[in-house]
Formats: C-alpha cells, structure tokens, sequence
C-alpha cells in the first residue's frame, strides 16, 4: 500500500500509534456543560473510512434534544455570557486554545481515525490551525469596538452552527471561537462522520470550565441540522457546506429574515502562465488539488495553463502524481488518505466516469489501493472543455480539470465564468501581471504565487454562489455581531 | 401624453399655456418610454400626478444588461473620479432644488418637509463623493498571517444591485442608498416610489448631467409586486436593497423576494424606511454592498538566506 510501484523509494511504514488515545465505546450529546442522553434512543456507528472498522456509537439527536441544547444556550447568554466582562470571556478562550495544544496529539489521531485525512495533514494543519482560531479570537473579546469605528458592537444571542466533514475541528475552531469572542452562545451539530473531534473538544470545554450552556454540541444526520436551524429561538445562522444544502437553509430562513453566513462550494481557477516558476506552480497545483483528498471546497480544481508551458507542466504533474502515496492515513509517509465515505466516493467515481464519456482524457497512475476502506486515485483530466461537467461542477475529490488559454484576458473570462467564487489561485513571476489577476478575479481569496494558505487572522469567504460573509480575521467578526 | 398636475397649470394659466412633462424612465443613459406602452397615474389627494411608466420584465431586463456593462468601467475609475463625479451630483441638484421642492410638495410633502428632504439629499451627495476615496482605508486590512506572506483585505464592489426605493421618501430615500451603492463601484437598477415617482425621475435628469458613466443608475418606475418575481429571480443580479414594509401584504412580498433571491445567492439587505436621521448616512452603507477580497503573496526571506542587504 505505501509503495506505489517498483520504480519508486521503498518507505518503510511509519503508523503513527493509536495508544494515546482515549476513545468512549458510545458518546451522548453535550448540552448545558454535561454529556447527557438523548431523549430518543437512536444511535449510529462512525467508522474509520481507511478500513470501515467501527469506531464508537453517536447519538443521533431528536428535536427535543436540540430545543433543549437551544435552551441551555439562550439560559447561559441571558445570564451569563452576555454578561460577563469581555476580557473575562476571551481568558475562557484562550483557555481552550491552550487546551487543544496540549492535547493536539490525541486530537490528530482521532481526526485521521474518523475522517480519513493523513496525519500530516490533521496534525500539521488541522489541529494547530484550530488552537491558533481560537488564540486569534479569544484577544478580540475585550477590543471589539476598535474593530468598527464609530459602532457600539453587540451580540446577537444564540448562534445556531453546521459545519461540513472535511475539516471537523477546524471547522468547529472557525466557528465557536469569533462566535464566543463577540459574546455570543452557540449550538453546534458536527457532520454525522466526523464528530468525535468535536465531541473531544465539549470535553476540551469542560476543562477549560466554560459557564454551562455556552457551548453545546448536539450530533446526527440532515435533519438535526435542519431543526436546530429553524429553531424559532436562535438568532444567528452560520452553515459551511455544499451550495446545495446552502441554499435551502437560506430559503428557510425567507419567513425569518435572520442573519446568516454561508460558506459553500467551490470551483476554483489555478492560473499557471508561461512565466511562473514551473516547480513551485507544479507543487502548488498538486497541494490545491490533492490536499486533503479534494475534500477542500477551495480546491483549485480547474487548472488552467498558458500554451506554451502546456507540455512540461502536464509532464511535471504526470511526475508528481506517481510519486504521490495513497494509503493509510495514520503512515506519516502518506499524502492522500481515504475518501471521507462511501457516498463521497460515490459521487466522486460518478464524476470520472462522466469526465471519460464526456471526452476528456483521464490520468491516474498506477498504484495498488487497499482491500477495504474508501479509495480514488489521484486523478487529472486534460483536453477537457469549459462546458464540460468535470469543470463546471464541484467534485470534492481529488478530482483535476485541465484547460489551457494563450491571452490574460481569455484566461480571466474563463476563470470567472463560473457560479462559484470562492478561491483562486495565480502563477507568474510578474508582479504587475499578479496584481492584474488579482483584482479581475472574482473570488474571495487570491493566492499569488503559493495556494492553500490559511490563517485565522486572514478573512476566508466567497463571492457569488459560494456563500455570503467572511470567517477569520477582523472582518468575521462582523458576522456575529449587531453594529448599533 | 400625461395629464396635467392641476395645481401647478392652475397658477400658471392665466399667463400662459404651460408645456407639460413626458415622465421617462432612466435606463443606461437614456429616457425611453416603457417598451409595453403601458403607464400608471398615481393620485395624490385624489390628483393624478400624471402619467408615469408601467415596467414591464422586459424594461428590467434591459437596465440589468446596461447596469452590467457598465459596472467593470465604473469599478475601474479612481476612487478620486467618482468622487468628483458625485459631488457634481450635488452641483446639479443644487441648482435644481426648487423643482425639487416643487415637486416634493405636489407628491404630499409641506414646504418644510420638502426644502428639507433636499437639502439633506444634497448633503448626503457631498458626504458619500468624500467617502469614494476613502472607504477603503477605513475597512482594509494587512493580515499579520503566522507564515512567510504578504497578506491583505480589500473590498470589491459586489456588482449590479437592485434597489426597492422608500415609499415615504421619494428622494431622500433613493439618494441615501443609490449613493453609498455607487460609490465603491456598483452599477444600480432602482425602482422608483410606486406612489410617489416624480422625484426619481427628475433625480436622473441631474444624473445624466453629471458625467456618470451611461448605466451605472438606471431607473424604472412601476408596480413593485408586478416586478418583485422578475428582479428577485434575475440572475444577473447580485444584490438587493430593500426598505421594510409595514404591512402585511409588503411583508409577503419581501419573503417571495428573500426566497427567490435564493437561486444565485444574491445578497438582500433591508432598512427602515426613514432616511432622516444624520446617522442613517454612514460608510458601513458601502460596506454592505462589497465583497471582502483577501490576497495572499509569499515573502522571499532574503536575510535568512544569508544576504549581505
């Protein structure tokens, strides 16, 4: 499994030991500062999706669960954290913060174990990234008027939160933290694959002795997100997901007017002109394509090359995808781990079959996959046209789109003819050329010359069909709070 | 051709015949006439104000696809030119400001009522022409990123907005969200005042004298609830502006607007109807019509890579 094919270094496997881990054979819902059950029976395996071995039981919560997680957390931000002397409640903050560190660890193992990622990756990025969130923000509570001139900021009660699978903590991380910071209480439902990180940090919460009810995290599939979202006593609505899902939470909040951000899908343009510097552009398209599976809704994954470098860049990354691993998550040798889950890889297989019969040509290298657990190749499609499904609709698999342009204003129409906006990605060694691209594209976030880069002091979001509102930095503050 | 406004002829026809209006929508630079022929006259104290244009889907259309060519040249221009070019706005309106009182006081308002609406309309072009250049220092940021890049946050106009103007306050409503929308570089298709559209139109006839770019306002007089379902579906469309409603029937009209908008995620904000007050002019109004850009550059470490420099 680690050794792709003969041509290539042995490595020997690197597994990274699971003995520091602490994991409940069953896990309740965490409302009001305790884990407690639910008022309904109903629970659910999660699995490892490397070897669909069972990992823990999670309870599937009923809409008495959620009023009551609704509750605690209105009860905690009427007499509690609204209340409280901001400075106070970023201490709690960076408690957490501190918290996760120390226990990073344990923290990335459970992340890989749950949701298939490499552990590089969950403990490079995902853990500290998530620590670093909830650093960032926790020093924001107690200086949110120097953030809006003129305004008296005020929260806006009970933030009702729906993160995605691809990034379980961080995601969480993105949420909670400006949520708190700005004096807000929030209910958060975890994906139905990947809770046992969030479920890890309402115990984080615990230690840190947050007041109960600040945050509650209830679990469950669709439609626990769906009545937490309608819930009539939430004030804030804050999902990241798909564009489809996206949009019927917005339509059920037509009657309400409530607030609400949405991070969605992606469709991103990564840009590569003739005069960039080639390796690092070839590196830079496989990090923003392969990072994370594809399961990356800022994944560049049409990728568009200027002609004259046509040839050398597909060679480049025809090299690069043979030398990629694929394999178990826990080796710290591998760069793309399992598929999230069955379904995923469902859709995923589907869209590659579509992009064959559509007429684009396909490139996988050759390299054995495990037996069991949930697995796609790296895969790139060239000769592939602006109509075609492949590049006009997201994958969230590591999924790559090849076109190729000759002028700057043909590339930046081709680039923005999308519905989504949310990343984009430019390479050339001109910097005047850079700054062009960077204001004609419409996306939320440009990466010149690098890609993938994340930041909480950086604020992340898209234009058009990819959402609406910014996380991280000053200007996700904004979105939980009222400017009066 | 449209009836007279009785009071006005009244004063004025023992001297002479006066030549009366042609009310004319506004649409990428030019006053056509509806393109379905139809019109409306809507009364005031039982007195028609004349004949106005009835929009029809196709008129909309039509301003979209001005308000969209338009909208790259205008974002293009120096936060100094549309500065210049909104404070001409005042200039013209300026010298226009007994016919707008005039024609505010046909529409329902008293004489102080209407000498104020445009005396506050007139400063509300002088306050949001110094915004143009400015705005974006007061909401950009440098990220202090944890890694070796140049980071930075920059807002981008969002595009074309479409904008439901104030009942109550046929100019000053219109102004104070058309100019906060325009300055960082949108382009605009507004709806007039249903009841009260006289203003509007005369508004456009200082706009087009006042070097903004053909189609970058544009405005449709009509029926809301004839249109809502077009524009809230349009998907050339990014945002929309909207005024609250205190009825029942206008609140069912901003739910169907809110659930079509869904389709392409346009960004729909609302405001209280009353424009009056000196804190209702704020650059947080231009904020809500731009997207957050953030850019990301990596930084070569020249000292750590043993440079003499």
């Amino acid at each position: 499994m680690n050794q792709p094919t003969d041509n290539h270094w042995p490595l020997t496997e690197a597994l990274e030991s699971r003995e520091s881990i602490r994991l409940a054979k069953s896990y309740g819902l965490f409302v009001n500062g305790q884990f407690i059950r639910s008022s309904g029976s109903k629970k659910y395996w999660t699995i490892n999706p490397a070897n669909e071995k069972r990992l823990s039981r999670i309870t599937e919560s009923t809409p008495k669960d959620v009023d009551r997680a609704v509750r605690a957390a209105r009860n905690c931000y009427e007499k509690h954290w609204s209340r409280m002397k901001p400075s106070e409640r970023g201490k709690y903050i960076y408690r957490i913060a501190r918290l996760i560190q120390e226990q990073s660890r344990e923290l990335a193992i459970l992340e890989t174990l749950d949701g298939g990622k490499p552990i590089r990756e969950s403990r490079d990025i995902d853990i500290p990234l998530a620590a670093a969130h909830f650093f960032y923000y926790a020093g924001w509570a107690d200086k949110l008027k120097y953030a809006f001139p003129n305004r008296n900021p005020r929260p806006l009660g009970v933030a009702a939160q729906v993160i995605p699978w691809n990034f379980p903590l961080l995601m969480a991380a993105w949420k909670i933290a400006p949520a708190l910071a700005c004096g807000n209480t929030v209910v958060l439902k975890p994906a139905e694959t990947t809770s046992l990180t969030a479920l890890k940090l309402a115990e984080i919460i615990q230690q840190a002795d947050l007041p109960a009810g600040a945050v509650n995290i209830i679990t469950g599939h669709g439609p626990v997100g769906q009545s937490l979202i309608q819930h009539p006593d939430v004030d804030k609505i804050a999902f990241t997901g798909s564009t489809h899902v996206g949009k019927s939470i917005q339509t059920a909040l037509a009657t309400s007017g409530k607030r609400s951000t949405l991070e969605l899908g992606g469709k991103a343009a990564n840009i590569i002109f003739a005069d960039a510097p080639i390796d690092q552009a070839v590196e830079g398209v496989v990090n923003g394509i392969y990072f994370n599976q594809g399961h990356v809704c800022c994944a560049g994954s049409r990728l568009f090359v200027e002609e004259s470098v046509y040839d050398q860049v597909i060679e480049k990354i025809k090299d690069r995808i043979d030398t990629l691993r694929v394999g178990e998550p826990l080796d710290k040798n591998t760069d793309i781990g399992a598929i999230n889950s069955k379904k995923q890889l469902a859709i995923i297989d589907q869209y590659i079959e579509l992009g064959t019969a559509e007429g684009a040509h396909l490139y996988q290298p050759d390299c054995p996959l495990p037996d069991s657990g949930f697995w796609c190749l790296p895969t790139m499609f060239t000769d592939v046209s602006q109509s075609n499904r492949i590049s006009r609709e997201e994958i969230f698999g590591p999924v790559l789109a090849v076109q190729t342009f000759r002028t700057v204003a043909e590339v930046i129409k081709k680039a923005n003819n999308t519905r989504y906006g949310l990343s984009a990605g430019v390479w050339t060694n001109k910097g005047s050329k850079i700054f062009n691209m960077t204001s004609q594209l419409k996306a939320g976030v440009i990466w010149a010359n690098t890609y993938n880069q994340f930041d909480p002091a950086s604020p992340f979001g898209g234009y058009k069909e990819s959402g609406f509102g910014r996380e991280g930095g000053l200007h996700g503050l904004a979105a939980y709070l009222a400017l009066k | 051709m449209a009836k007279t406004n009785k009071t006005r002829s009244a004063q004025l026809e023992n001297q002479r015949l006066p030549v009366l209006k042609t009310y004319k929508m506004f649409i990428g630079g030019t006053f056509p006439r509806t393109e379905s022929g139809r019109y409306y006259a809507p009364k005031v104290k039982g007195q028609s104000l004349g004949n106005f244009c009835l929009a029809s889907r196709k008129d909309l259309r039509n301003s979209v696809v001005a308000a969209r060519s338009a909208q790259p040249g205008w974002a293009a221009r120096s936060g100094y030119n549309r500065s210049q070019i909104l404070y001409r706005m005042a200039e013209m309106l300026e010298g226009r400001h007994g016919q707008m009182v005039d024609e505010l006081r046909l529409q329902g308002a008293t004489n102080r009522q209407a000498i104020s609406e445009v005396n506050l309309s007139i400063e509300r072009a002088v306050y949001y022409a110094g915004w143009c250049d400015k705005f974006q220092q007061v909401f950009s940021s440098v990220n202090p990123v944890a890694s070796q890049h140049f980071n930075f946050s920059l807002l981008e106009p969002t595009g074309v907005v479409f904008h439901v103007a104030s009942e109550n306050q046929p100019l000053l409503g219109l102004v104070s969200l058309v100019l906060p929308i325009i300055a960082s570089g949108n382009t605009v298709v507004c709806l007039a005042s249903e009841n009260k559209p006289m203003s509007a139109i005369s508004l456009t006839e200082a706009i087009a004298t006042s070097d903004v770019p053909a189609g970058v306002v544009n405005v449709l007089t009509g029926h809301l609830d004839e249109l809502s379902a077009h524009f809230s579906s349009h998907l050339d469309i990014n945002s929309i502006a909207l005024n609250r409603f205190n009825s029942k029937q206008g609140n069912r009209t901003v739910r169907s607007i809110r659930e079509q908008a869904v389709e392409n995620l346009k960004r729909v904000k609302e405001y209280d109807q009353n424009w009056t007050p000196t804190n209702r002019q704020n650059p947080y109004l231009i904020a809500d019509f731009c997207e957050v850009k953030t850019t990301w550059h990596p930084i070569e470490k020249i000292s750590a890579a043993g440079s003499p420099y």
